[in-house]
């Protein structure tokens, strides 16, 4: 266990909760505007990968594909709104659930229809195709630290939208009193579509990166959503803030569990006994800390409507 | 537990204070309800009067201060616990069973008070030990000939009706009514004052209400709220006599 | 009322269609129709449990899969340890393995019920969104156990070699184990049906329609729906043990999310609240998967738009579209 390999795994760490933040940023937007809890999420993270990943095999060029997956969610998620989400807005969680859930059969059975079952190539642009020497020896992929900009760029121009902008004062507006801002004159209609639009961008960004590192495969978006249901639970519903902190702690559990947890159980037990309730400890963690966190906050960390 | 006493207060408030940020809803808040009275709390829209009768029905926490009913310390019971002690509570924004009956609604509160809930096999449609209570009630607030109908199909005045028959099968010692003539036409109100008149030998009521008319012929005693302070109790003739009360309220 | 006779007669033709037709197979000799049979009665189960406490409680629990596989699972190991010829536990007490069904039957029981009152005394104190949430997380927590336990086959599941029996009944006969899940299932209704009309019923209902209201007649909402969701996981639990016997395998993709999901599927397309709902959604969902799946292998498309379709338009599901609203005394 050198320092090498520590910082390493803290850099993964804030790798995995820069990218749930992103998912998360768009969840709990959706949520706190609208009120809408949507399964779906996971699918436009789909949708995000698997057009960049044709754009790119297609152009040659990562970037253009990165732009084409953007588009892509952003304009699925705008056209998934106007088509299903708005009837759903006064409809109560059950039924959201449900229709949301509908639309993961629907895009995953669609896109293994249109790209087939094999998971598509997406390659790292060769440009950071390298590695960055770390303190203690070793080194670390380029590549992540990108992601990690990305990340911290997005969080940055979220926090710049929602504080210095129009559209980020009706979103507050909006997270605060539903009826009201109607009553102000602002267009709901637009705005919504706006909002869900940009969770969708938010969602396909995250979905484009991530697939360079991992495939690009149908029913790739699910487990990251739940990862992301959980960061918005922890963070509190409707708080960017919150949603931040909550993916970072969560990037860090999960991270530094799957490393070390076997290395503690080890201290007890035979390696092969170790590494199984090592894998299994750390698989649950997450939700061990959403536990406790709802045990002790039951609205979240930082709620909006406390 | 010791004998009360004939002259006891049913319900004693002492105390109370509770804040929401910086605004005090209510402040230093003492009162007492009389057995086989009706006290009734008046004061401008704003007052604190719901926030109060929340901390007493127990859906509200007080930051400081005590509620003491039948001579006992409930400030750290729950609804139900206080309801089964006999605390009926109305609300100002009726709060029913939208898809059950006005029967079903008053039933509920029938085998509530006998206990008997966790019952899981004998059909409750044709159970007369809660169908013949429940209907008494109905009959009682003039809900008879509606009983079978469901609340959506009720009308705003036929609801407010209905809670007061919930709360009344549930036969009460003391019984929080907010604001139960709001809404109410002529003569709807009428039958509700004299429905709440006759009450007085069964339960004593703390009613909140605007409607001046009904407060100055039911009440026994008035408490007038103002920015979460009693700022006068007393008689009927005493609070139409005082100065500040017509300051600050009435406006006369 | 005629919205009531015409719902009790459509329960019935529903619940005489799904014994027909699988005697009818057997008559013809077409043994995987009986099977078939079996697995909409076990599905149908389990969607009934997740009825009490989804349709008629309210309680949008997204980890039901949890239960399912609980019960599955129990019944699995007991039924292994039964082959192999070893004890479960040697400490602190002597627990066999067993092929009894009855034993089977009960250990699912147990094990899917007390799991859910620890389950359900946490999430219960949230609400909303967070109960959603919590009752997922926590079914993710036991999925993950599954896979990450070595114990028995992890990710790759436990195969089974044995058919349980009990009085005299060999449940390896297709035709028998069909009608033993068919009875099971016409009891678990049966159970529904005077749990909702019982005063433990009205104080469900009333929990679902206001809570508050429920809480300021006296009656405190915690027990009541901590209740009614054991029972619920219980019923579950059962399907699970059945559909383990069924396939003669156990897997920890039983207590998947993807599976939670389809439960509610099954109580949506047949409509929430409705006591045969989950019969008439199970027999949808397996025939679309078998009249579609065989042309096409995209049939879940088809399921998603169905499903997107009865949520948005026919919120009753398959019983509101045949027998109207539902009537509530």
């Amino acid at each position: 266990m050198s320092a090498a390999f520590i910082f390493e795994q803290l850099l993964n760490s804030l790798q995995l909760g820069v990218m749930l933040f992103v998912m998360a940023a768009g969840l709990t937007l959706v949520f706190g505007v609208m009120g809408l809890i949507n399964l779906a999420h996971g699918s436009l993270y789909m949708v995000g990968a698997f057009f960049c990943a044709w754009v790119a095999g297609v152009s040659g060029s990562f970037w253009i594909g990165l732009l084409a997956g953007l588009a892509a969610a952003a304009a699925a998620g705008a056209l998934v709104e106007m088509l299903v989400m708005r009837r759903l807005y006064d409809r109560d969680h059950l039924d959201q659930v449900l229709a949301t859930f509908s639309l993961i059969l629907i895009f995953n059975e669609g896109t293994r229809w249109i790209f087939g079952a094999q998971p598509l190539y997406l390659d790292i642009p060769a440009a950071l195709a390298t590695s960055v020497p770390l303190p203690g020896g070793g080194g670390y992929p380029i590549y992540r630290l990108v992601i990690i900009a990305f990340g911290v760029v997005t969080a940055f121009a979220l926090y710049l939208l929602i504080s210095r902008t129009k559209l980020g004062m009706q979103i507050r507006a909006g997270e605060s009193d539903r009826e009201m801002i109607g009553a102000l004159g602002v267009d709901i209609s637009t705005l919504y579509t706006l909002v869900f639009a940009l969770g969708a961008l938010l969602a396909g960004l995250a979905g484009a990166l991530v697939g360079a590192l991992q495939s690009v495969e149908v029913g790739m978006g699910e487990p990251v959503l739940i990862l992301a249901f959980v960061v918005v639970v922890i963070g509190g519903i409707g708080s960017i803030k919150g949603a931040l902190i909550g993916a970072i702690l969560v990037g860090l559990v999960d991270t530094l569990g799957r490393a070390f947890l076997h290395q503690l159980f080890a201290l007890a037990l035979p390696p092969a006994e170790a590494n199984g309730y090592g894998a299994a400890l750390s698989s649950m963690s997450i939700y061990l800390l959403m536990a406790v966190v709802l045990a002790w906050r039951p609205k979240g960390l930082f709620p909006v409507n406390a | 537990m010791t004998e009360a006493f004939a002259t006891e207060p049913l319900l004693v408030l002492e105390n109370l204070h509770k804040s929401f940020g910086a605004l005090r809803a209510t402040d230093d808040v003492s009162l007492s309800v009389e057995p086989g009275r009706i006290h009734a709390l008046i004061g401008p829209n704003g007052a604190g009067k719901s926030t109060l009768i929340g901390q007493i029905a127990g859906a509200l926490k007080p930051d400081a201060g005590k509620v003491r009913f039948l001579g006992r310390d409930v400030t750290g019971l729950s609804v139900p616990q206080r309801a089964r002690r006999g605390l009926a509570r109305t609300f100002q924004v009726s709060s029913l069973a939208m898809e059950f009956s006005a029967l079903r609604n008053v039933m509920l509160a029938v085998q509530a008070r006998g206990h008997s809930t966790f019952r899981f096999w004998r059909p409750v449609r044709n159970d007369r030990s809660l169908i013949d209570p429940a209907m008494a009630q109905l009959e009682r607030v003039g809900l008879g000939a509606r009983a079978d109908l469901p609340v959506t199909a009720l009308s705003h005045g036929e609801r407010r009706q209905l809670e007061l028959a919930v709360a009344l099968a549930m036969e009460p010692k003391l019984l929080l009514l907010d604001e139960p003539m709001a809404g109410l036409g002529g003569e709807d109100s009428r039958r509700m004052t004299e429905v709440l008149s006759a009450l007085r030998s069964e339960a004593a009521i703390l009613l909140v209400e605007h409607d001046m008319d009904a407060v100055f012929s039911l009440a026994d005693r008035i408490s007038v709220l103002v920015y979460g302070r009693v700022i006068a109790s007393g008689s009927v003739a005493d609070i139409r006599a005082s100065q500040d009360v017509r300051d600050a309220y009435l406006g006369d | 009322m005629p919205e009531m006779r015409r719902e009790t007669l459509f329960n019935a033709a529903l619940a005489l269609l799904l014994l027909a037709l699988p005697l009818g197979a057997w008559l013809l000799g077409e043994s995987y129709y009986v099977s078939l049979g079996a697995r909409v009665a076990i599905l149908a189960l389990a969607g009934v449990g997740l009825n009490l406490a989804l349709g008629f409680g309210g309680m949008v629990s997204f980890g039901h899969a949890a239960f399912f596989g609980l019960g599955g699972y129990a019944a699995g190991v007991l039924s292994h340890h039964a082959f192999e010829g070893s004890a479960v536990l040697n400490w602190p007490v002597m627990l066999e393995g067993s092929d009894s069904t009855l034993v089977l039957w009960a250990a699912a029981l147990f094990l899917s019920g007390v799991v859910a009152a620890a389950i359900g005394a946490i999430s219960l104190r949230t609400s909303g969104v967070y109960f959603i949430m919590i009752t997922l997380a926590f079914a993710q927590m036991i999925f993950y156990m599954a896979v990450s336990l070595p114990t028995y086959g992890g990710e790759d599941g436990l195969p089974l070699y044995l058919r349980s029996g009990f009085a005299g009944l060999d449940l390896s006969d297709e035709l028998v184990f069909f009608l033993v899940c068919y009875g099971l299932l016409l009891l678990a209704i049966l159970l529904s049906f005077r749990l909702v009309g019982s005063r433990f019923g009205a104080a469900l209902e009333c929990a679902r329609q206001n809570e508050t209201r429920l809480g300021a007649v006296g009656i405190a909402p915690y027990p009541v729906k901590l209740t009614a969701f054991v029972l619920s996981a219980m019923i579950t639990g059962l399907a699970g043990a059945l559909f383990v016997e069924l396939n003669g395998f156990v897997s920890p993709a039983m207590l998947s999310w993807q599976v939670s999901g389809e439960i509610m599927i099954f109580v949506i397309l047949g409509g929430v609240g409705r006591l045969y709902g989950p019969i008439a959604g199970a027999i949808l969902f397996i025939v679309l998967e078998t009249v579609i799946g065989g042309y096409t292998e995209r049939w879940q498309l088809f399921l998603g738009v169905i499903l997107l379709m009865v949520v948005l338009f026919a919120r009753g599901g398959v019983i509101g579209l045949v027998a109207g609203k539902a009537r509530h005394d």
